[in-house]
């Protein structure tokens, strides 16, 4: 974000920009940078709170009155916590029907979904959006696509417009969109860990993610390989499932 | 949580071993008062109008966000998994705060909003956004943008 600035500010337009990680922005040097504490994803800091994002614009555009630069300034206000901030004091209220006797992972993803399905629809109509839907597919064709590409042979794409690999990451995210947004309809306030903890602790989806994860490093072209080592599980959900795979370091 | 210490140790090393640019001194563009500024968003968070193309690893182009685009028409196909979605699925403003911006610009604060934002994929490595990044310039040259607010995610 920070090299935006330098590109943009060079051609003569004065920038702002907000900085997430304090490193890479004081190595870079942009012009005017508001260095936030906030979590990844969330730059204005508090979702549905527009006093809370309010004062954040002001901060940064603050920053335009100073006579020199670079600029990078701290914003001194950190997000409230919630009353179930705590993980472990949480308790998600989706509780899946657990099968008597062992199920396939497409079995239990299917039934997962048909048990979040009415939670993600309230979602949808008290939102009056969802984020679900990137990949133009309904959500068992998501699932189903998906779960294909951990077999031995590769699902085509029933996109004309996107290749298999490109609509692997779109139903990738559209998964889990569905299954965050479901949750989120539940009582109690969520901070975004705690939905990821929820999803990548809890769900059969989960265990989906690690075996395309396993199925993209098995293949033969780097950009799936590539896919596999950055793109599906979280970096601070590796330690969950015993993954250390520092590929940055054998580039 | 965006502090460094509040990643756990793997996570720490990724991000202190990112390439990062080498710039060897910083422009300076003066602004007008704040309040007399035409003020555009330029997000990396990979945001693109429901129906527009995705993004796709290696992007290093921008996708247009008329300012007029509501909440239920915006979608986020940026690759990476490493950061939350679930604050954007409650409300689009803590990733793109236009109707943030609008407010200010009725209350006078600002003196107007753009009538285009853009938004790129910030997983690209920003050296391959360049010329792209140039060619925007002109393009809020000729919006009459007075300033830039740049938001990743």
């Amino acid at each position: 974000m920070g090299a935006l600035s330098h590109y943009l500010e060079q051609e003569g337009i004065p920038t702002a920009g907000i900085s997430l990680i304090r490193p890479h922005t004081e190595k870079i040097r942009p012009p005017r940078a508001l260095w936030v504490p906030f979590e990844l994803g969330r730059p204005l800091g508090v979702p549905g709170d527009a006093a809370f994002q309010t004062r954040v614009v002001r901060a940064l555009l603050s920053l335009l009155q100073a006579p020199a630069g670079p600029v990078l300034q701290d914003y001194p206000e950190d997000t409230p916590a919630t009353a179930t901030e705590d993980s472990s004091a949480w308790a998600c209220p989706v509780s899946f029907d657990r099968p008597v006797t062992e199920e396939t992972l497409s079995t239990s993803i299917h039934r997962e979904i048909r048990q979040l399905l009415p939670w993600q629809e309230l979602a949808r109509e008290r939102r009056g959006r969802s984020t679900f839907g990137a990949a133009g597919l309904p959500i068992d064709q998501v699932a189903d696509f998906l779960l294909a590409w951990t077999s031995e042979q590769r699902p085509d794409s029933p996109r004309a417009d996107l290749s298999s690999s490109q609509l692997l990451k779109l139903t990738a995210e559209d998964l889990k969109a569905f299954y965050q947004e479901a949750v989120a309809a539940q009582p109690g306030a969520m901070t975004g860990r705690q939905a990821a903890d929820w999803f990548w602790g809890e769900t059969a989806a989960a265990q989906l993610f690690v075996a395309l994860r396993t199925a993209c490093l098995a293949a033969q072209e780097p950009d799936i390989q590539w896919i596999g080592h950055n793109l599906l599980v979280p970096r601070e959900q590796w330690s969950r499932f015993g993954i250390d795979d520092r590929w940055w370091h054998q580039q | 949580m965006a502090r460094l210490e509040d990643f756990d140790e793997l996570g720490r090393d990724y991000l202190l071993s990112m390439p990062m640019p080498v710039f060897e001194t910083t422009p300076w563009a003066k602004p007008p008062p704040v309040a007399n500024a035409r003020i555009a968003i330029i997000s990396t968070a990979g945001l693109q109008r429901r129906g527009d193309r995705p993004f796709s690893v290696d992007s290093s182009d921008f996708r247009l966000i008329p300012g007029d685009t509501q909440a239920a028409d915006l979608a986020m196909s940026h690759i990476s998994t490493n950061f939350d979605r679930t604050g954007f699925q409650e409300d689009a403003n803590v990733v793109l705060p236009l109707d943030r911006l609008r407010e200010l610009a009725e209350q006078g604060e600002i003196g107007s909003v753009a009538s285009m934002h853009y938004s790129f994929m910030g997983a690209t490595h920003p050296g391959k956004m360049e010329s792209t990044a140039r060619h925007l310039a002109g393009l809020l040259k000729q919006d009459a943008i007075d300033i830039a607010l740049l938001v990743p995610v």
